[in-house]
C-alpha cells in the first residue's frame, strides 16, 4: 500500500508540476494582472478598466466578432471538405491506400506552420508561381495579387485545420457498419437521405470534437491571419500581441487573453447546447 | 400460379472466380424458398444481386414479371433482412420501422398506424418508443423483419438472420418465422447454411454448391431422393461406403464394398457392372438387431460409444474393418441394454440406400 502510493506520486508528480508551474501559475498571474491598472496619479490599483475597454472600444470587440465569425466559417468549410475526404478514406479506399492517404494528410505537418504558410505565399503572391504560369499561358495579362485578402486567409486556415477534422471523422466513420448504409438504401433511401439520416447522425461525436478543435485552433491562430491576411485583416490574437509587445500594456493584453478564453468557451457551450450534445459524450 | 421472382441464367464473376454460375429458378407467389449451401458457395452473392447491391455479369432477374436489372436497390420491390440485422442505432424502434415509409412520402398519421400495426403483427405491440439496444436478440430480429414487411415488398430476402442467435432462440424463431410467413403471405427467400432451418421452414429448397444449384425441391425430396452425392451428404447425416457393382438384376444391383460386404440396393441412375459407386446410408435407415432379416442387408458392428442427444440419440459403431457408421438409437427403451463394446447386428432395406456413380 505504502509503496504503490509512492509510485503514484513518482508518476503523477511531474504531471502535476507541469500543470501547476507552466499552466496554472502563469494563468493566475495573468488573471491578477488583468485586474490591475494605474489611476490618474500613476499608482497601481485594482480596476475593471481593462475589461471595460474591450466593450467600450468598438475596434476591440468588433475584431473579436470578426475573428469568431471567420473561425466559425473556417470550421464549417473545413467540415464540408473533410466529410467526403474522410468518407473516402474510411469507407471507399482499400486498406493499403487508406494508410497512404492518411500519411499524405499528415505529411504537411512534419514542417512548421511558418514554412507551410511561406510555401503558400510563394505560390500565390504577385510574382509567384501561379501568376507566372497564368501569364505564360495567356490566361491573364497582368499579375493578380492573390494574397492579403480574407478569402486567402480563410483558405489558409482551412488548409491548416483539415487534419484535425479528418482524423476524428475517419475514426467515427470506420465504426459505421456498411450494412447500415445498404439497409437504408434497400429501404428506399437515396444518397442524400442516407447522408442525412444515417451517416451524419452516426458521425455526430466526431463532427463535434473535430469542430471544437478546428474552431479553437482557428480562433487562436496567429501566423496564418497575420501573414496571409495582410494589414487590413485584424485577428484578435494580433490585438493581444500588440498589447503585450507593441504597446507594452501587459494588463490590457492579459485581459484580452482571458476574454478570448471565456468568449470562445461560451461559443462552444452555445454550439453544444444548440446541437443538443454534452461535452462528456463527445470526449469519450 | 404466378412467379414473384424468376432468375434466368444468372452468372457473377469476380475476376477469375465464378461466384454464381448459371443459376436459373422461379419462386411462386407466397412461398417460402430457401437457398441452402456451405459458406462461400455464392448464396450471399446471389441474394445481393436480387436485392440490387451487385450487378450480375450476365443473366436476368424478373420480379413480378418486371425486369429488375437496371433498377437500383432503393427502387426495387424487394427488401433484405441483413445477417446482422443492420437496425439503425440512432433511431428508436418506431423510427426504424417507419424509415422506409417516410422515404416513400407516406403521411405522418398513416406511418404511425402502419408502424403500430406491423409491430403488433410481429408480436411487439407498444415497443415503438424503445431504443434498439434495449431489445433482446429475438426482438431485434422481429424489428428487422417488421421494418421490411411494413413496406409490403413483393419478395422478402433473408440473409441468415438467425445465425447470431443462441440455439434455443433459433429453434423458436424458426417456427415463428414460418408462422409469420404463412400469416402475411409474402414470398420469403431465405438463405442459410443450416440444413435444419431450411428443411423446417421452406416450401422448396435449393441446394447450392460452387455457385451452382445442385438440386431444387421440397425438403422431403432433398432428404429422401437426393439427386447428387453433394446433396446426399449436405442434407442430413449420411454414412458413406465405396464399392463396385458386381451384379445387376432388373433395377436392383449388388455392390461389393471395399471392405468386402455385399449389399443389395437400387441405384439412383443405371450403372453398368464393374462401375465404382458411392453408397449413402441414413443413420435412421439402419435397424438395430432386426427381428425379420429377410430381404435386408445385415452385418455386424461393434458399438464404440453412445452419442446420447434425447430423441436424436445415435450409436457410433465400427465394423471389424474399422469403417465408422452412425446408427440412430430409438429412445423407446428397447435398446437400453446396449453398452459400448457390445457387438450388435444392423440391417437396412435395399430401398433406403442411396447409390451414386463415383466421380473421376
Amino acid at each position: 500500500m505504502q509503496r504503490s502510493r509512492l509510485a503514484f506520486w513518482i508518476f503523477f508528480g511531474p504531471v502535476l508540476m507541469w500543470l501547476l508551474l507552466l499552466i496554472v501559475l502563469p494563468h493566475l498571474d495573468l488573471l491578477t494582472m488583468s485586474f490591475r491598472g494605474e489611476n490618474d496619479y500613476g499608482d497601481a490599483v485594482w480596476t475593471m478598466q481593462n475589461y471595460t475597454n474591450f466593450f467600450m472600444e468598438p475596434i476591440y470587440w468588433l475584431t473579436f466578432v470578426r475573428t469568431a465569425l471567420y473561425a466559425i466559417i473556417t470550421t464549417f468549410i473545413t467540415f464540408l471538405l473533410a466529410m467526403p475526404v474522410s468518407f473516402y478514406i474510411a469507407k471507399l479506399a482499400r486498406t493499403k491506400v487508406q494508410g497512404a492517404l492518411m500519411i499524405l494528410l499528415l505529411l504537411p505537418f512534419w514542417v512548421s506552420e511558418l514554412v507551410r504558410i511561406y510555401g503558400w505565399m510563394i505560390l500565390l503572391r504577385e510574382s509567384g508561381v501561379l501568376n507566372f504560369f497564368m501569364l505564360k499561358l495567356g490566361i491573364i495579362d497582368t499579375p493578380i495579387e492573390m494574397l492579403y485578402n480574407d478569402a486567402t486567409m480563410i483558405m489558409g486556415l482551412v488548409y491548416t485545420s483539415m487534419l484535425f477534422m479528418v482524423v476524428p471523422l475517419v475514426s467515427v466513420m470506420e465504426s459505421l457498419d456498411d450494412s447500415l448504409i445498404e439497409a437504408a438504401h434497400d429501404l428506399g433511401a437515396g444518397r442524400l437521405t442516407i447522408w442525412r439520416t444515417i451517416i451524419l447522425p452516426h458521425c455526430k461525436p466526431g463532427i463535434t470534437s473535430g469542430s471544437i478543435v478546428v474552431f479553437m485552433l482557428a480562433l487562436g491562430n496567429y501566423l496564418t491571419p497575420n501573414l496571409m491576411g495582410g494589414k487590413n485583416s485584424l485577428w484578435f490574437t494580433e490585438q493581444i500581441y500588440n498589447q503585450f509587445i507593441a504597446s507594452f500594456n501587459w494588463n490590457q493584453g492579459s485581459a484580452f487573453g482571458f476574454l478570448l478564453l471565456v468568449l470562445s468557451s461560451l461559443i462552444i457551450w452555445v454550439g453544444l447546447k444548440v446541437t443538443g450534445q454534452k461535452l462528456g459524450e463527445v470526449a469519450s | 400460379m404466378t412467379n414473384d421472382l424468376s432468375v434466368r441464367n444468372m452468372v457473377k464473376r469476380f475476376g477469375d472466380f465464378t461466384a454464381v454460375d448459371n443459376v436459373t429458378f422461379d419462386v411462386p407467389k407466397g412461398s417460402f424458398f430457401s437457398i441452402l449451401g456451405p459458406s462461400g458457395c455464392g448464396k450471399t452473392t446471389l441474394l445481393r444481386m436480387i436485392a440490387g447491391f451487385e450487378g450480375p455479369t450476365s443473366g436476368e432477374i424478373d420480379i413480378r414479371g418486371k425486369n429488375m436489372l437496371d433498377v437500383p436497390p432503393n427502387l426495387r420491390p424487394v427488401n433484405l433482412v441483413f445477417q446482422h440485422l443492420a437496425l439503425f442505432p440512432m433511431m428508436n424502434v418506431a423510427e426504424n420501422v417507419a424509415f422506409g415509409l417516410k422515404r416513400r412520402g407516406v403521411g405522418g398519421v398513416e406511418v404511425k398506424q402502419k408502424t403500430e400495426a406491423i409491430l403488433e403483427r410481429v408480436g411487439l405491440p407498444g415497443f415503438g418508443e424503445k431504443q434498439i439496444n434495449q431489445l433482446s436478440g429475438g426482438q431485434k430480429q422481429r424489428v428487422a423483419i417488421a421494418r421490411c414487411l411494413v413496406l409490403e415488398p413483393s419478395v422478402l430476402l433473408l440473409d441468415e438472420p438467425l445465425g447470431a442467435l443462441d440455439l434455443k432462440l433459433r429453434e423458436q424463431m424458426k417456427v415463428e418465422l414460418k408462422k409469420l410467413q404463412a400469416k402475411v403471405g409474402t414470398t420469403f427467400i431465405y438463405i442459410t447454411h443450416d440444413q435444419s432451418e431450411a428443411l423446417v421452414m421452406s416450401d422448396r429448397v435449393a441446394v447450392m454448391n460452387n455457385g451452382q444449384f445442385e438440386q431444387v425441391g421440397t425438403p422431403q425430396e432433398l432428404y429422401g431422393k437426393p439427386k447428387t452425392p453433394f446433396v446426399a451428404q449436405f442434407v442430413g447425416d449420411n454414412n458413406k461406403w465405396s464399392g463396385v457393382i458386381t451384379q445387376t438384376k432388373g433395377d436392383e444391383v449388388s455392390i461389393t464394398t471395399d471392405e468386402g460386404y455385399v449389399f443389395h440396393t437400387k441405384p439412383h441412375a443405371p450403372c453398368p457392372e464393374g462401375c465404382r459407386v458411392n453408397l449413402f446410408l441414413r443413420p435412421e435407415a439402419m435397424r438395430i438387431e432386426p427381428r425379420n432379416t429377410e430381404g435386408l442387408n445385415v452385418f455386424k458392428v461393434t458399438v464404440k460409444s453412445i452419442l446420447f442427444d434425447g430423441a436424436n440419440s445415435r450409436l457410433l459403431t465400427v465394423t471389424k474393418e474399422d469403417h465408422e457408421l452412425i446408427v440412430t438409437l430409438p429412445q423407446n427403451r428397447k435398446f437400453d441394454y446396449i453398452q459400448p463394446g457390445d457387438k450388435i447386428s444392423v440391417g437396412w432395406h435395399p430401398d433406403s440406400g442411396i447409390c451414386f456413380e463415383a466421380e473421376g
